[in-house]
């Protein structure tokens, strides 16, 4: 996946995590809890749907990287280099 | 043992209890008057259903908009016995014409009687781990706090911002009425001065429900959904399960008076006690003792009850074990198979033949359904009877037709569960 694609991929997620949220206006490199309604276990569905959808495993200690989009798509670039879209 | 109860347990018992709002979902209505309109007009909330695994079968089906009171991110983080419950409470609340922005909220208490949960949240997330080979690790983090047995009284606070006390009772399909006694009881013992008090079930979204009561012999069938709840009819094939909630605002008459309410009725009588004979067959000396007890805390004798909201689901067992303890209490011996009521003008009915068996919320449920009928004397009958069986045929069955009696005073309401789990209450006009 490029890093347009993981982007897409993060809109997707939060598109089903935080439906009553409009997430046109987002800013890459504002922190989400910033710019929308999100709390801990709206993170983990976002550790969780990635494992689902790409087996992709974040470790505890890198949650903290899911902040923003812009540290999120640049976090998980090296890990979903080789998935398909 | 302590054997007389302590000398302030008589002066709790005498703070009088009273309903001031319904709110409610059933299969046919979601609040109290369409609900009254569709008993009253005979219409069934019962149709095909398909669920996984068990396939085409027949339910009831609550239809309620969830995005009244809830955000998707609220349906979608909680259950759906939370949906039922938070819309249920908010419509009891707004009914009761309570001023919900000014009251303090630390004093309202919140009790919600369950069959089960737990069930569908955990198969569901059973058949989304099956797509993965059961890896546990895409085990979803929400499970505890959908599942917990707390969680659709604990859904209400959330909504709702109620800091008083939340809890449910497990009571089978006593439930509806364990919430309501709970209610009055937490009242009586001033550890609140609201109480959300009912029931609630997400019953028909697990296919256990449904597969185990076919292999007990006893889920319904019928090519015509709304003829398939048939209790006292010969041809009854089981149960029908049906989802549904049903909430009322119960207060202190005192504080229900001062401020003007509206007053649906007066909790005057109930009784909760055990079988302790069997896990699914019903004891109809118990379920009369149950009755009595009621009738005994209400201060009320057998024919001063004017309508009997029958629990029967449909069962052979289960309608004719009741109709025995009913006929034991409310009927004088006659020598004939029927004999004749104590008080000759006693109405029975059955909900269950027009929505099913509601499980946890049957209880609140049906007494709600009657309430009405404080105002306009009319009972509504048991539907789908088309061969009455001679063990049902209790003097007063109201049958598929509305019948308009003399005034309706009292209101006597049962509600039996599994493991024998009995429950009785008792509403007196005011």
């Amino acid at each position: 996946m490029t890093s347009a694609e993981i982007k897409q991929e993060i809109l997707d997620i939060l598109h089903d995590i935080a439906p009553d949220e409009d997430l046109s206006g987002l800013t890459d490199e504002v922190n989400f809890r910033d710019q929308i309604e999100l709390d801990s276990m709206d993170f983990l569905d976002i550790v969780m749907e990635l494992r689902k959808r790409h087996r992709i495993q974040i470790p505890e200690e890198d949650y903290e990287q899911l902040a923003s989009m812009q540290s999120t798509v640049t976090f998980l670039e090296p890990l979903m280099k080789d998935v398909k879209v | 043992m302590i054997s007389t109860p302590p000398s302030h347990a008589s002066s709790l018992r005498n703070t009088r209890i009273v309903i001031t709002g319904v709110g409610l979902t059933s299969p046919n209505g979601n609040n109290l008057a369409d609900y009254r309109k569709s008993l009253l007009k005979g219409e069934s909330g019962v149709g095909h259903y398909h669920i996984r695994y068990v396939g085409d079968t027949l339910a009831g089906e609550c239809d309620f908009d969830e995005l009244k009171y809830q955000r998707r991110r609220e349906v979608r983080r909680g259950t759906r016995a939370g949906s039922v419950a938070i819309y249920s409470a908010q419509e009891a609340v707004a009914d009761a014409e309570i001023d919900w922005k000014s009251i303090d909220r630390s004093r309202v208490g919140v009790y919600v009687g369950v069959t089960e949960h737990g069930n569908v949240e955990t198969e569901n997330e059973i058949y989304e781990i099956k797509g993965y080979d059961y890896d546990t690790s895409v085990w979803t983090h929400h499970h505890n706090p959908r599942t917990v047995a707390n969680n659709p009284a604990g859904e209400i606070t959330l909504n709702m911002g109620i800091t008083g006390p939340h809890y449910t009772m497990g009571a089978a399909c006593a439930a509806g009425n364990a919430g309501l006694i709970q209610g009055a009881q937490m009242l009586q013992l001033g550890e609140c001065d609201l109480a959300l008090a009912g029931g609630v079930s997400e019953s028909i979204h697990t296919f256990g429900i449904f597969a185990g009561f076919a292999s007990q012999g006893a889920l319904a069938t019928h090519e015509d959904p709304a003829r398939a709840s048939r209790p006292f009819d010969l041809d009854r094939s089981g149960i029908v399960v049906a989802e549904g909630g049903c909430l009322f605002t119960l207060e202190r008459y005192s504080d229900a008076a001062a401020r003007g309410a509206k007053i649906y009725g007066e909790l005057v009588g109930y009784a909760m006690n055990s079988d302790a004979s069997d896990f699914v067959l019903p004891n109809p000396v118990e379920q009369a003792r149950c009755m009595r007890m009621a009738l005994e805390r209400a201060e009320l004798r057998p024919d001063q009850i004017d309508l009997i909201s029958t629990h029967s689901t449909a069962t052979p067992s289960g309608d004719i074990q009741e109709c025995i303890a009913i006929r034991e209490v409310f009927c004088n011996s006659s020598g004939d198979s029927k004999g004749t009521s104590a008080n000759p003008d006693l109405m029975i009915n059955n909900t269950k033949s027009y929505i099913g068996h509601t499980m946890g919320a049957a209880g609140a449920l049906e007494l709600a359904g009657n309430l009405p009928s404080f105002d306009d004397g009319i009972c509504h009958p048991t539907i789908n009877v088309d061969q009455l069986d001679p063990q049902c045929d209790l003097p007063g069955l109201v049958l598929n037709e509305p019948r308009k009696g003399k005034a309706i005073r009292t209101i006597l309401n049962n509600s039996f569960g599994m493991l024998g789990i009995n429950s009785v209450v008792i509403i007196k006009k005011i």
